[in-house]
């Protein structure tokens, strides 16, 4: 092995600093480094959500110009999707589901980091158009053919297509990545019927991955070509379809909308029994239910093209379908009511986002049933009606639960409390923020306010619900200026965490806060669906107590870290330049990404000159 | 804490309760484009459906929140030796029961649902009056093919008679939308919709574009005045003849301008009944002075405003094709004095 290793860059061995976090494939760093950066870019979504709201705060404003007011529509809805709420996702995954399933790492550590770091590139790709001549324009669902060049000559079309190709492989090394783990590294013990609620969520919202971005991919691509080779498969003066970029679109827009709030559902899933002291009610079914959710998923994409013009069969089909993914949903819901139901319910900072999550998700839940009545949909689809239902699922709904996690989570990977205090505060003004932002919505878009509009006239009638909005928007930033103080003071001077600060049921509770590196000093056997809560109330007999770092983690065999991925992930920054800009500079990406890959194939997991530890 | 939370809580009841009341305030038929004002029988069956189910999820809202308020009152820790709760994995019957409930209500509300896809997709069969509306970046041109008469921006139907519109588009994506008579149909390139409408009363209807269609989109208005049969096909009338001929020196000079090669207006836009001006990318201005509203819907047609657009249509709507395109604007040609302006008004004006 040593002679197939590449020798030129010595292998990284920093233990702390910069270097070993740029190198690191240790999951529980990778899942700190896409938490922080992707709470970095909802930030930033959120600005721009506030710049938006600040010119829609009366008529005639003209805070920003037509054009700027597009772009930042377009960005708030792709920066939000793609780098917010999905990596804030795949921060979870990374962090918790290893612990969760008793396992050291992911099955493929550097694939893992890979991810992280094509995600950023994908980040900077989309957000350098602001600087580099104009962000997209055409929305964050880019219908053909106002994206095409005779619309939209400018670069930012360019950078969408291009930085949602580079997102689309760290999504798709990620999916992958989370299968094989979530099949391959349980623990001995852990059967699919015992798998924490999390984890099989994260594995539904895996499989929904693997099989929706290939769609987009393929889009994305077709619009490439129109774009730059003049093709037409969307283009309409040759005869192409715009209607087919529609299609292509939903099939994978709507699984994504369950890849955004699968998670959230598990993660309250986890939440709700801790906080409550009782198991999940009906987990088979809340498991069947998430299970049916993604696969529904796909039969549903026409529901947002109900104006379309598919004709009252293909509606009516849509409709039913559509109609039906209430179902699961509802049984989700009314499940979560069964846990806490009778419990010793326990109102710590998670537990009020995950209870408010149920109150506004069901508000987001009904709304999209209106929705799904194809014939009364024709009043409100593309209008304000529809941003509060999205508002409602993704905001108050995933974003919510994502609250919850990183409250419920914050011992564990900081090794320090959050402050209550503040916590509660944060959740007081979020809560109450986002009804004064989103409630109103439903009104004027019945009212007849169209979405995506710069400017209305003070005689629509839409002048006093449009201020209410925009001084909700602002309270919803005032409260995570409480959030961020929070994390950052408690990160840093927080109260000490113990191993197990929530009486918590799943295996993560059950080692030292922070993790070592090694996760497990031995590799725990279950024997019980929350098995840590049944070892501790003393329900298993043959159960050992993993908790506590004994000292020996130094004797377990670990992966050491990689430049590699970075590399590659560089390689592909470069590259989607080149393709934007230069084809040769895309060769050249394509070069370094080429040599990253060549050097990871032959890199052996550990350096054979290094003191090989023996195994456990 | 627990003060805390009672007294946060009363501050979130007196919250909401201001809320809704504004909002109910704030929801009021008398705003232009609302669908609650159900004016046609097309509104009106949406409507009725958006009631049942906005009914139906009420009660599904206020049962979640009242089991969820109940269980939060009830079953908080008191104490933190509080012993463990049962343990109750799941409840068979009930499971089933609160799936299948849902089915049976969602099987319920499909059917009045499905009755409002097909009411809407197929006009009755006595609708006699056809428009065939375009849409452009960021205007709509509406064709009465069987009365060749050709208008942009307001539409002229009809009292009492339902209407078929055809719609189409030659650029992008848009969609017609007037919210008190119907709900929307995008207009597609390449792919021919329609839809049909139909008004109880005569009077000025809002209509606005609803999918976005570039930088102007929130600009792409329209209006749809219904006036009693008679007075439609007097407009009708009136519509089918030739441009006037401007008598008005002032307004002659105008006419010259604007089939000169300083200005070219004659490339884009038509005037019926001139041998020049034929173009078709513009809106047609054969009867301008007749419309009551100009740029799509967003100034009123009057002397003033028509200047206004004319000195710098950039400022009405951002990005439209005459700023872009002509060079009276774009800075290729020689831009329109004072003078000349006021010369295109007159012109305009009297385009009867």
């Amino acid at each position: 092995m040593t002679t197939l290793s590449f020798p030129i860059i010595r292998r990284p061995m920093h233990p702390t600093g910069v270097w070993s976090w740029i190198t690191t494939i240790d999951h529980k760093r990778i899942g700190i480094l896409y938490g922080v950066t992707a709470f970095a870019l909802f930030i930033l979504g959120g600005i721009e959500a506030l710049l938006i709201r600040t010119q829609l705060i009366g008529p005639d404003r003209d805070f920003v110009s037509a054009e700027v007011f597009n772009q930042l529509f377009t960005m708030h809805g792709t920066t939000m999707i793609f780098l917010a709420i999905m990596p804030l996702g795949a921060a979870f995954f990374n962090f918790v589901i290893p612990l969760q399933i008793g396992a050291r790492d992911v099955a493929f550590p550097r694939l893992n980091a890979f991810s992280y770091w094509t995600f950023l590139a994908g980040a900077i790709i989309l957000n350098a158009s602001w600087f580099l001549g104009g962000a997209p324009n055409a929305g964050w669902f880019g219908y053909a053919p106002i994206t095409g060049q005779a619309f939209n000559p400018g670069h930012g079309i360019d950078f969408w297509i291009i930085g949602l190709q580079v997102l689309g492989i760290a999504s798709l090394a990620a999916a992958f990545n989370f299968i094989v783990t979530i099949i391959n590294m349980r623990a001995p013990g852990m059967t699919w019927m015992r798998l924490p609620l999390f984890t099989w969520m994260t594995f539904i919202t895996a499989i929904l991955l693997v099989l929706a971005f290939p769609v987009i991919t393929v889009a994305l691509i077709e619009l490439m070509f129109d774009r730059k080779f003049g093709t037409n498969f969307f283009f309409t003066p040759a005869g192409g379809n715009p209607v087919l970029w529609q299609h292509l679109f939903w099939v994978f827009g709507h699984p994504e909308v369950y890849i955004l709030i699968l998670p959230a559902m598990g993660i309250v899933s986890e939440v709700l029994p801790t906080f409550s002291k009782k198991p999940l009610f009906g987990y088979p079914t809340v498991v069947l239910a998430g299970a049916l959710i993604g696969f529904m998923g796909w039969m549903v994409w026409s529901h947002h093209m109900f104006t379309v013009g598919l004709g009252p069969i293909a509606n009516s089909v849509f409709t039913i379908t559509t109609m039906a993914i209430a179902v699961p949903t509802g049984i989700k819901i009314f499940n979560w009511l069964g846990t806490i139901w009778k419990g010793s319910l326990d109102f710590r900072t998670p537990m009020l986002f995950a209870l408010g999550f149920i109150v506004l998700f069901t508000i987001g839940g009904i709304s999209g049933v209106m929705h799904s009545m194809a014939s009364s949909d024709a009043q409100q689809q593309d209008t304000y009606f529809i941003i509060a239902h999205i508002h409602y699922v993704l905001f108050s709904g995933a974003i919510m639960a994502i609250m919850a996690g990183i409250y419920y989570w914050f011992p564990k990977f900081s090794g320090r409390m959050y402050d209550e205090r503040m916590g509660k505060m944060h959740f007081v003004l979020m809560f109450i923020g986002q009804n004064l932002a989103f409630f109103p919505m439903h009104f004027y878009g019945l009212d007849g306010m169209p979405r995506r509009i710069y400017t209305y006239d003070a005689d629509m009638g839409w002048t006093a619900l449009n201020a209410l909005s925009t001084s909700g928007a602002y309270l919803i930033a005032f409260s995570f200026f409480i959030f961020i103080f929070n994390m950052v003071k408690s990160w840093r001077k927080g109260e000490k965490a113990a191993n197990d600060p929530w009486d918590g049921r799943t295996l993560e509770w059950s080692i030292p806060s922070p993790p070592p590196e090694h996760n497990f000093d031995e590799i725990p056997t279950v024997h019980d669906r929350d098995d840590w809560w049944a070892r501790k109330r003393g329900g298993v007999k043959h159960g050992v107590p993993v908790s506590g770092g004994s000292g020996e983690g130094h004797a377990i065999h670990m992966p050491q870290p990689s430049f590699w991925p970075i590399v590659v992930s560089i390689g592909l920054l470069v590259g989607a330049f080149g393709l934007i800009y230069n084809v040769a500079v895309a060769g050249i990406g394509g070069g370094i990404a080429m040599v990253g890959i060549y050097a990871w194939a032959f890199e052996p997991v550990n350096e054979p000159d290094e003191k090989q530890p023996a195994h456990h | 804490m627990s003060k805390f939370r009672h007294r946060s809580l009363h501050l979130l009841g007196v919250l909401l309760t201001g809320l809704l009341f504004t909002l109910l305030a704030a929801c009021s038929k008398a705003n232009p484009q609302s669908t609650f004002d159900t004016l046609g029988p097309v509104s009106r069956n949406q409507a009725t459906i958006l009631y049942v189910i906005a009914g139906v999820g009420t009660f599904v809202f206020i049962l979640v929140f009242g089991i969820l308020a109940y269980t939060v009152i009830r079953y908080r820790r008191r104490s933190p030796d509080d012993p463990d709760p049962p343990q109750i994995h799941g409840n068979d019957k009930l499971e089933v029961a609160w799936t299948i409930a849902p089915a049976i209500v969602l099987i319920a509300v499909a059917v009045p649902t499905l009755q409002g896809i097909f009411y809407a997709a197929n006009p009755p069969t006595e609708a006699r009056l056809t428009v065939e509306a375009t849409g452009h970046q960021w205007w709509f041109e509406f064709k009465y093919p069987e009365l060749g008469v050709v208008t942009a921006n307001e539409m002229h139907i009809p009292e009492d008679e339902a209407v078929i519109v055809e719609l189409r588009s030659v650029d992008v994506n848009h969609s017609f939308w007037v919210p008190k008579l119907a709900g929307k149909v995008d207009m597609i390139p390449n792919n021919e919709n329609r839809l049909w409408l139909q008004a109880d009363e005569s009077g000025m209807y809002y209509g606005q574009c609803a999918e976005f269609c570039g930088e102007s989109h929130a600009k792409m208005r329209f209006r749809v005045v219904v006036e009693p049969r008679a007075e439609f096909d007097a407009w009708v009338a009136r519509q089918q003849a030739a441009a006037a001929v401007p008598g008005d020196p002032l307004a002659k000079e105008g006419h010259d301008l604007f089939m000169s090669n300083q200005a070219r207006c004659f490339a884009c836009h038509t005037i019926a009944g001139t041998q020049k001006a034929r173009g078709t990318v513009g809106p047609n201005l054969t009867h301008f002075a007749s419309r009551q509203h100009l740029a799509a819907g967003n100034l009123e047609n009057t002397q003033e405003n028509l200047r206004m657009w004319l000195e710098d249509p950039d400022a009405v709507k951002p990005g439209n094709l005459m700023s872009r395109d002509a060079a009276v604007y774009n800075g290729q040609g020689e831009p329109l004095t004072e003078p000349q302006i006021s010369a295109l008004v007159a012109f305009l004006r009297s385009l009867e």
